[in-house]
């Protein structure tokens, strides 16, 4: 079995080798994609699709590519292919339901987050998030919290009096803690602040903080 | 059989009828008999179901009739994450049920979005429907919850329902007045 990715960008020329900590990894064009992920899967024994998904390098260009991880449930290796996608702002790629069929709702979470189109798919439409959501959430460009949208359905903001998806609370709300300072500011804070260790270092005469213990460069 | 004078009631005197007050009476037998909708959503669905088992016993209460009708339940409790995808369904079946009605948040993310932070989940099913008892944990162990549906006995036991109810006799009978004249 092959078992690192030069092996394999030897085997296969229009391969080129990843870097991987894990297992071996390869980037293919999409001119080449199905036909070696159809030998993968008859001739190499990659007979389970384990996951589709994609990376969205917002410099970069191209700007999308989707990942995808083979597994061979008889030889216990994994594979990982990654190919870019053409197209820039509207992206597309090849669908692998011909070949895995449960690559189906897997590139349908794909178009749902970075809004990839996947030629062949029998049904593309949004999985995660409802159908008339106007973002494509694992984009760079958006926000953690999100943006105002209304909800999906008129009835519902109708009886709810307006409600909408408001952006979530991030730094500030009443769960986080501020991620500067020490690590006894840094950890959540109880109401009950009768005894906090910064005040028993003060009164013990020693420094606020902890030695810091990181090597010193 | 004689009751004894313990409870200042003796049967043999004061036959079988006991005097009280309406909201006294209507009131216990709404809090003694809450028949929960369990929106069980995510992970807290789990430790509904354990409440409802017999290690912890929800049927002490009389809520282990868990109604997945919403016509026929009377508190809804939201245990679980609830996404803006599921807000519509929870306002829709929060909406179908009959009045009185409560609705309990369990756990943290049906409280105020617990742990997700994020542009997919309702930060709290507040937003959407009017919480009467908030139960924090997540989990909350089936005694937190257990603790959690004796305080909305409590709330229902200090409700004024005959008020209410003369209330919305009053408001049926206007809208049937109405009804009639327009016809």
């Amino acid at each position: 079995m092959i078992a690192t990715s030069t092996e394999w960008t030897e085997k296969y020329g229009f391969l080129r080798a990843r870097d991987s900590l894990d297992w071996p990894a390869v980037e293919c064009p999409q001119t080449e994609l199905m036909e070696f992920l159809r030998s993968l899967k008859d001739e190499e024994g990659f007979d389970f699709l384990a996951d589709v998904t994609a990376i969205d390098h917002y410099d970069a260009d191209p700007r999308y590519e989707v990942v995808y991880h083979l597994f061979s449930t008889t030889e216990h290796v994994y594979l990982r292919v990654v190919t870019p996608c053409a197209g820039g702002a509207q992206p597309q790629c090849l669908s692998l339901v011909p070949l895995w069929p449960t690559a189906d709702w897997h590139e349908r979470e794909t178009y749902d987050m970075f809004g990839i189109r996947f030629s062949g798919h029998p049904d593309l439409r949004r999985i995660l998030m409802w159908d008339g959501y106007p973002y494509h959430p694992l984009r760079k460009e958006f926000p953690l919290a999100g943006i105002e949208v209304e909800l999906p359905s008129p009835d519902t903001t109708e009886a709810t009096g307006g409600a909408t998806a408001k952006p979530a609370p991030m730094m500030g709300g009443p769960f986080h803690s501020p991620q500067h300072g020490t690590m006894a500011r840094r950890e959540p804070r109880a109401d009950d602040e009768s005894w906090t260790e910064v005040r028993e270092r003060a009164d013990n005469g020693e420094a606020a903080a902890p030695r810091d213990l990181r090597p010193q460069e | 059989m004689t009751t004894t004078t313990d409870y200042g009631y003796n049967s043999k005197v004061e036959g079988e009828v006991v005097v009280s007050r309406a909201d006294a009476v209507i009131n216990w037998i709404r809090r003694h008999s809450v028949w929960p909708m369990p929106m069980g959503l995510a992970c807290c669905a789990i430790e509904l179901m354990a409440a409802g088992g017999s290690r912890f016993d929800i049927s002490r209460f009389g809520m282990e009739v868990m109604r997945f009708s919403p016509r026929q339940s009377d508190c809804m409790i939201v245990a679980g994450t609830v996404t803006y995808k599921m807000a519509e369904v929870v306002r829709r079946i929060y909406d179908q049920m009959a009045e009185p009605k409560w609705v309990v948040a369990m756990g943290a993310c049906a409280s105020t979005g617990g742990m997700y932070r994020s542009y997919a989940v309702l930060q709290g099913v507040d937003r959407i429907v009017p919480v009467d008892v908030y139960i924090s944990g997540c989990p909350p162990r089936p005694e937190a919850l257990l603790d959690g549906m004796m305080r909305l006995q409590e709330k229902i036991k200090n409700e004024a329902s005959t008020r209410d109810l003369l209330r919305e006799r009053q408001r049926n009978r206007l809208a049937f007045q109405q009804e009639l004249a327009g016809v």
